[in-house]
This record gives C-alpha cells, sequence and structure tokens, in this order.
C-alpha cells in the first residue's frame, strides 16, 4: 500500500442519501454514511431507530422482507449495490451477517461450515480433503477448533450458544467476505461468551470491516473503532468512539449515551 | 416527590406460623373445583373412547366369520349376496393411488410457492383464504363439480379418471393447506441464515425448508389418502358402480376409462340397496374400509415419528 494511500482512508461502505420505506412507514431517512475499511465500527441507538433495517441494507436482504423500497445509493467497495448488474447472491457472499439469536443451521457443525461454499460452487461435491481443511481453518479461526474437532458431526443446534454463535461467524469466513454485519451479536450471550466474541471480534477486524448493531453502549466502547448513533431513521453523529461518547457533538447522542431515553 | 401512584397492597393478616400451612375454608373449596373440573374432563375423554372401541369391536365380531383370504381375492357373487370384495377393494386402490398422483405433487409444489416465494399482497390473501374455504367445502360440492368438469366438459365419461380427477381436486386444498402448515413451522432463523449466506431461495428451500417439514407435509398427505379412500358421494357420480366383474387376483383389471367399484359406494349399496345379503359380508367390507383407513393412518403416525427423530432443533 503506498503511503499516499493510508493518508487518506478508504471506505468499503459508502451510502448517500438513503431513504427506506417500510410500505408507507419511512424506516430510513437521508443515511449518508461512510464506514471505513478493515475497522470495527458500532451503530447505537433507541430500538427501532433504523440500525438493524440499516445493516440489512448493505446486503439487500431487506428485500426478503416484504414490502420494502429504497432510494439512493449504497456502495460496497466502490460499487453501487443498487445496480441493475449486481448478482445478490454474490453480493451476500462477500457481504455476510451474524444474528442476534445465533441461528446455525439444523445440519452438523462441519456441514454448517461449508454450506456457504457448496451453495456457491458449480461442482456438486469438492474433494473431502479440501473441505476437511476449509472446516479446521474457519473453526481454528473462531477459537472452536479445539472444542468441537471430535464433534464435527454433532448437529450444531445442539451446541451451547455461544459454541453457535462462534460457529454462525466461522460459518460466513469460508466464503471470504469483505464485510461482516453483526446484528447484537452478544445479546442473547452471557458476559464470557460476550467477551469471548468481544474478543474475537477485534481480532477479525483488519482483515474483514465489521459493522455491529448493539444496544450495549459499553460494548460499543469497548470493540468500536468508531460508531454511529442514530434516532428515529437518521444518523444524529458518526466519529470516533471515544469522541463521541466523550464529547458528543449532539445533545441527542449525550442524552442517549447518559440513558436518558432508550 | 411525586405522589405513589402505586400505592402497595394493605398487608395480609399475620398468621402464627404452626396456622400458616393448613388449608382454610377458601383452599378447601378451590381444591374441591379442581377435582370436579378433573372429573368432567375425565368423564368426557371416556365418553370419547368408549363408543369407538365399541364400534370396532362390534365390527370385528361380525365380520369374524367371512374374514379370509378368499374374502380378499374373490368379487361379489349371487347379487352382492356372496363372494368377496375384490373389485371394490382394487378400485379404492386406483382411485385413491390415481388421485393422490395427481394432487400430492401440484399441492405441495403450489404450497411451497405460496409459503415461500409469494409476497404478502391481496391476491395471495385471496388465495389463502380460497384454499381455507376449499378445504371446507362438501364433498358433495366436489362430486357435482367432478360430474360437469371431467365427466362431460373433458368427455372422459364416468370412469377411474373422472373420480379419481375429482378426489384431487377435493384434497387439493387439504393438501395445500397442511404443506404450508408444516413449512409455516420451520424457524424463520434457518432462511435468514441460508439467504445471508447467498442462497437462493430455492437452495434454501432444497437444503434446509424441505428437510425440515418433510415429515408434517407427508403427514397431510397421507391422511388425505384415507379422507380419498373413505369418501362416498364425489365417486358416485364421477364413475363409482354397483357392480362390476373384473378378474380375480389381476392388479391391472381397471383401464383409466373403465367404470369401477369401490368399497365405500361397495358398502353404501349392500347396505340400502340389496335385501338379503348376509350380515358378515357386509361388516367385513366395513372392516376392511376400516382397517385400511386405520392402517394408513398408522403409517402417517409411524412416519412422522421416524422424520422427526431426525430432525431436531
Amino acid at each position: 500500500m503506498s503511503p499516499d494511500k493510508k493518508q487518506s482512508k478508504s471506505y468499503s461502505v459508502e451510502t448517500r442519501q438513503l431513504n427506506l420505506w417500510y410500505g408507507d412507514f419511512q424506516a430510513l431517512i437521508n443515511v449518508s454514511v461512510k464506514v471505513v475499511d478493515g475497522l470495527i465500527t458500532g451503530l447505537i441507538g433507541p430500538s427501532g431507530c433504523g440500525k438493524t433495517t440499516l445493516l440489512r441494507c448493505f446486503n439487500r436482504v431487506n428485500e426478503r422482507y416484504g414490502n420494502v423500497t429504497t432510494t439512493g445509493e449504497v456502495e460496497i467497495l466502490g460499487k453501487n449495490i443498487y445496480d441493475a448488474d449486481v448478482s445478490l447472491p454474490e453480493l451476500r457472499k462477500n457481504v455476510g451477517m451474524v444474528f442476534q439469536r445465533p441461528n446455525p443451521l439444523p445440519i452438523s457443525v462441519y456441514e454448517n461450515i461449508i454450506f456457504g461454499l457448496r451453495v456457491h460452487s458449480e461442482r456438486r461435491i469438492r474433494k473431502r480433503s479440501d473441505t476437511d481443511n476449509i472446516v479446521e481453518t474457519a473453526l481454528r479461526e473462531v477459537h472452536l477448533w479445539d472444542d468441537l474437532k471430535d464433534q464435527l458431526k454433532v448437529k450444531a443446534t445442539t451446541l451451547q450458544l455461544e459454541q453457535q454463535q462462534k460457529l454462525c461467524i466461522a460459518r460466513l469466513l469460508p466464503l471470504k467476505p469483505r464485510v461482516i454485519l453483526m446484528d447484537e451479536p452478544c445479546s442473547a450471550l452471557d458476559a464470557k461468551g460476550t467477551r469471548t466474541v468481544e474478543e474475537l471480534m477485534l481480532e477479525l477486524a483488519g482483515q474483514y470491516t465489521i459493522l455491529i448493531v448493539t444496544h450495549n453502549m459499553a460494548q460499543a466502547r469497548r470493540v468500536s473503532n468508531e460508531c454511529i448513533f442514530m434516532l428515529l431513521g437518521e444518523i444524529i453523529e458518526h466519529s470516533h468512539t471515544e469522541d463521541l461518547f466523550l464529547t458528543p457533538q449532539n445533545s441527542k447522542t449525550a442524552d442517549y449515551i447518559e440513558g436518558r431515553y432508550g | 416527590m411525586a405522589t405513589d401512584i402505586n400505592p402497595a397492597p394493605t398487608s395480609p393478616k399475620i398468621v402464627s406460623p404452626e396456622l400458616m400451612f393448613t388449608a382454610t375454608k377458601h383452599s378447601r373449596k378451590r381444591q374441591l373445583t379442581e377435582n370436579v373440573a378433573r372429573g368432567v374432563f375425565f368423564a368426557m375423554t371416556l365418553l370419547m373412547i368408549l363408543p369407538l372401541i365399541l364400534i370396532v369391536v362390534y365390527l370385528f365380531v361380525k365380520a369374524a366369520p367371512i374374514l379370509s383370504l378368499e374374502f380378499f381375492f374373490s368379487n361379489p357373487a349371487k347379487g352382492m349376496r356372496a363372494g368377496g370384495i375384490w373389485a371394490p377393494l382394487l378400485g379404492t386402490i386406483y382411485i385413491v393411488i390415481i388421485s393422490l398422483l395427481v394432487s400430492a405433487p401440484i399441492g405441495v409444489l403450489a404450497a411451497v410457492y405460496l409459503n415461500e416465494y409469494a409476497r404478502e399482497s391481496w391476491f395471495t390473501r385471496i388465495i389463502n383464504l380460497a384454499v381455507v374455504n376449499l378445504a371446507g367445502v362438501p364433498s358433495i360440492v366436489h362430486a357435482l363439480f367432478g360430474v360437469g368438469a371431467f365427466v362431460y366438459f373433458a368427455r372422459m365419461g364416468r370412469s377411474v379418471l373422472a373420480a379419481s380427477l375429482t378426489l384431487a381436486i377435493m384434497t387439493l386444498p387439504v393438501i395445500i393447506a397442511s404443506t404450508k402448515e408444516a413449512l409455516g413451522a420451520v424457524p424463520m432463523a434457518f432462511r435468514e441464515a441460508c439467504w445471508n449466506t447467498g442462497a437462493t431461495r430455492w437452495q434454501t428451500i432444497r437444503g434446509i425448508v424441505l428437510p425440515n417439514s418433510i415429515s408434517g407435509i407427508l403427514t397431510g398427505v397421507i391422511l388425505q389418502v384415507s379422507r380419498a379412500a373413505g369418501e362416498t358421494a364425489p365417486i358416485m357420480f364421477t364413475g363409482a358402480v354397483f357392480f362390476k366383474a373384473i378378474s380375480e387376483g389381476d392388479v391391472f383389471a381397471y383401464g383409466l376409462l373403465d367404470r369401477f367399484m369401490a368399497l365405500s359406494m361397495h358398502l353404501y349399496q349392500l347396505s340400502t340397496q340389496v335385501p338379503g345379503v348376509p350380515e358378515a359380508l357386509e361388516y367385513g367390507t366395513a372392516v376392511v374400509l376400516l382397517g385400511a383407513v386405520l392402517m394408513v393412518n398408522a403409517l402417517a403416525i409411524v412416519l412422522r415419528v421416524y422424520l422427526r427423530s431426525r430432525q431436531r432443533w
């Protein structure tokens, strides 16, 4: 990377005048935001402010949820994903999502990890030795290999919640995504689970751009480099996490982070 | 300080520890009501089971003298007053299989479309409403439709095909409804997980949704087998006849455009149209019909238990 480029930040997600309606209800209003490549960006705000909706715009999975109208632009790595030539399967391969409730598929741990590859590979059967490697690499990356190496045939839905959530993250990795969207990934986990998933996120940052929606402001402070505060479908403030929490520019932000509403 | 909007309830009387856990007048009364309620529910359950058991036992006892392999494999004879049930048994098997070959694929695939692809709109709402209502239409209405559409308009005449298609029309809405229910029971989270790895809808359905709903889908389909086998009205006008001799033991005895005999129709004729039929003949026919329905339902249960044991989340 040239020193020049390092100076000017590169953005992996950029929206311009993004508006979104569920039927008649406008859930996003003129959202223009730039998410820095390779960092963890937190999305905070009270329930119903559009955090999850915004997240779902980034891989267009919103459109699977019924009557949705979107205007404006969303660029991922410089490409407008609302262009006509964008293939949704390819988009979602590159922009993965982790959910609030761990949602491993009701198949084995092994099959969960390579599910994405199977979906995207033309050949029906891959070489067993290839997939073995892929599964091991992915599980090692999320520190599940030692726990699960003897349980690869176990149905993933029978694992502990914490393991399930890590598995859901591991499931994205073989697809080599550029952006990982996390929708309150720790809210179903206990304190220990939350800590290990947060540590995992910090390790994955750099390789992947991570966007995390969270209700837990302490978590936003711990893991995110930048933070976006949303209210009623609008972006109120977007800055370095430290600045946002220590010297909020907007009084609404200050009220929220001090717990006066939300 | 604001006024207390939610004042604490007045504290209950302090009771001495040795009286604290003994029954009061009020708690004895509640226990009595509880016993009465349990008794009533149990009595009603008994009332429901007893006639069922009586019917089955009664039928078997009455039919016992005639039940033999020969009864299954010989045609009715001597003006229905002797012989077996081969022709009606085979006829019933024909119309059940053919009607399901038509209605199961259409019904299941349509339900998959409605549940997995179609977006919520006034059009799909009307379709869903129509499906639910059609499932509740009396079978005689389907019969009349079958006469008009298949027997006359499509010129199939009264035949195995016309009757099977009429039964297919009758079972279709129920299969759609039960399949939709089975699909709806698959958690949305599984679909979300698939979509977010870039799976298409079909890959999601093939890989996750169908394997996890197949037990419910099959149960719904199989239950329609017994319904199709037991109905008289839809086949009465569309192809079932009073008597038709076919070669005994030949499973290909009926052609698609032949008229045929069927168990339900046969039983109706024996018990209302023919004087002097030996009792055992009627009861034997009834037992075979009942036994077939019970067997099919048992199969549905076994299949469901087996498939359920492989799906756990």
